[in-house]
């Protein structure tokens, strides 16, 4: 910053009737305080006769001085700034300027008006041209009338429309976090194109998120790119699967998050565009295209968003607890999940009925003959956790009453078994078969609070260390 | 009157970012050229002409013309000529 002219600077506008007031003492400051040099946002002849006076046409000094209200008097001494005041406080402007009856005839106090720089639309624009924010990404430039059209064109859209990424809007979504948008969050496959703060903040615009779903967009994505989640493969199979996110904590409360009603469906801001933004990030830093590397056979349609939280319910740990996060804190999990196969068990009314039909359909993932391939998340509703958590089962009790019913004898799920050829080798013909491998049956618990119904997501079939391992990072806000 | 607007980039920037013109064929051989009349006097005197060189070369030759010059094109001919053919000539002017 260029060093300041010493005396007195005055920043108003002609619109402010505050400004209007003090107006005529500017040529009393200008003869009687030394130095005096008036900054106008709006009007080129406010403060007349001033030799001090100009136009702040760009508002570059108005925001090199950080003003937020008009009018502001600084004093400055030796090229620094030791006090300001804003609004007319006679006192104040008498004790600043050292002219003991300063406006002696006008009110005691009468509070400004707002800064034109902090006006919405020019806030971002003077950050761009004079403020410290640099953004690196490509810029490009497009004649065309309409930017949503020029983003499918470039091939930038998941089939839905986004929001053109302007710089403004870029800018604004990075105030969401205080990450420094160069900093490097990963290589993102298939491309294994480095992907910064910033163009997580452009593909977050894109996708419609507000700024303040940054710091759980940013963990879901950290989580995405570890060595266990393995995103490449996720992406790359021909199998259904995709990043899904589970957010847990007060931050899902704090942006809004769903848990409740449609849970799984549509129409929650938060849910909608985090779990997209994270698939545009795939798609446009990473490249991960459908027909391209992207070789999903069905796919399913989680791969334009998958994202919801946690009903959470004193009763039953939350998911990120169970995995290690401290209470009180936010988290996401990420897991390569595939649809939502419902459950309907209307009559159930002891825990033990409602966990055989839970182990019966989550028998059906994959393959009701296949076993320790894909790992699944069982998705329980308020009203089917309350059969369970009337009768004093934790969730953790539920866990455990699900393994055990989850073991099969091997000679009813070898290949060929029942007429079917799909199934286990032909070696596990004497053992007993456990359908999940351990830690790959996920229990959250979401949905309305009518509905005797809960829900299988399964995940891939190539889940474990083999492909993808559930992966929970802490968000930090 | 449009105006210039600038976006930044949400890929990995490992393409260009103005894209390139898909690359000319090597040869004729083997493809299926369409000739689209606009519908502007004597344009038929020209793509006749083609029509007639490109037969010398035994290339496949197949044609079209839009209603009027002076709307684009309906969606259902440009639709067609892009399902039939490899490469377009068009005969822009009088």
């Amino acid at each position: 910053m260029t060093k300041l002219p010493d005396g007195l600077i005055v920043v108003a506008k002609r619109d402010c009737p505050t400004c209007q007031l003090i107006e005529p003492l500017l040529a009393v400051l200008d003869r009687q305080a030394g130095p005096l040099t008036v900054y106008s946002q709006d009007d080129p002849s406010f403060g007349t006769g001033v030799s001090g006076a100009s136009h702040d046409e760009t508002l570059e000094h108005s925001f090199r001085l950080n003003i937020e209200f008009v009018p502001t008097l600084i004093r400055v001494e030796q090229g620094r700034e030791v006090e300001r005041t804003y609004g007319w406080h006679r006192e104040d402007w008498q004790r600043l300027s050292g002219v003991a009856d300063l406006g002696a005839d006008l009110p005691v106090m009468r509070p400004g008006c707002g800064s034109k720089t902090l006006e919405p639309g020019i806030a971002e624009n003077l950050e761009l041209a004079f403020g410290t924010t640099k953004l690196s990404s490509r810029s490009i430039e497009t004649d065309a009338e309409d930017l949503i059209e020029a983003c499918y064109e470039r091939g930038w859209s998941d089939g839905l429309p986004v929001v053109p990424p302007t710089p403004q809007r870029v800018l604004r979504m990075l105030g969401g976090t205080d990450r420094d948008p160069a900093e490097e969050l990963g290589l993102v496959p298939p491309d294994l194109a480095r992907c910064t703060v910033e163009k997580v903040a452009v593909n977050a615009v894109m996708a419609g998120c507000k700024p303040e779903y940054m710091p759980v967009l940013l963990a879901a994505l950290e989580a995405a790119l570890t060595e266990e989640f393995g995103l490449h493969g996720v992406l790359c199979t021909t199998m259904f699967c995709s990043p899904m996110i589970i957010a847990n904590g007060p931050v899902t409360r704090a942006i809004g998050m769903n848990s409740g009603v449609n849970a799984l469906g549509q129409g929650n801001r938060a849910n909608a565009t985090i779990g997209r933004a994270l698939q545009l990030i795939v798609r446009n830093v990473g490249g991960g295209r459908p027909g391209e590397i992207d070789r999903s056979t069905l796919g399913t349609p989680g791969k334009y968003t998958f994202c919801f939280a946690e009903a959470e319910d004193s009763e039953w740990l939350p998911l990120a607890q169970e995995r290690g996060i401290a209470e009180g804190k936010s988290a996401v999990t990420l897991f390569a999940g595939e649809g939502v196969q419902g459950i309907v068990d209307q009559k159930s009314r002891h825990p033990e009925s409602l966990a055989l039909s839970f182990a019966h359909a989550l028998r059906a993932v994959d393959h009701h003959k296949m076993a320790m391939a894909g790992d699944a998340v069982l998705v329980v509703s308020p009203e089917h956790s309350r059969v369970f958590i009337e009768a004093g089962w934790s969730k953790a009790r539920l866990l455990e009453e699900l393994e055990k019913l989850l073991q099969f004898p091997g000679e009813e799920m070898v290949a060929g078994a029942g007429g079917i050829a799909e199934g286990v080798p032909e070696s596990f013909r004497d053992k007993t078969v456990r359908k999940f491998r351990p830690g790959g049956l996920l229990i959250v618990r979401a949905g309305g609070t009518a509905g005797l119904f809960s829900a299988v997501i399964a995940g891939w079939a190539a889940s474990g260390p083999v492909g993808s391992i559930p992966v929970t990072r802490e968000v930090k806000v | 009157m449009s105006q210039t607007s600038v976006m930044l980039d949400p890929t990995g920037e490992f393409a260009p970012a103005v894209r390139a013109r898909l690359a000319r064929p090597q040869s004729l051989a083997g493809k299926t050229v369409g000739l689209l009349d606009i519908s502007k006097p004597r344009g038929n005197v020209f793509l006749d002409r083609l029509e007639e060189r490109l037969g010398e070369l035994s290339v496949t030759v197949k044609r079209y013309s839009k209603p009027t010059f002076t709307r684009v094109a309906p969606t259902a001919l440009k639709q067609q000529i892009a399902a039939e053919v490899d490469l377009v000539v068009e005969g822009l002017a009088d």
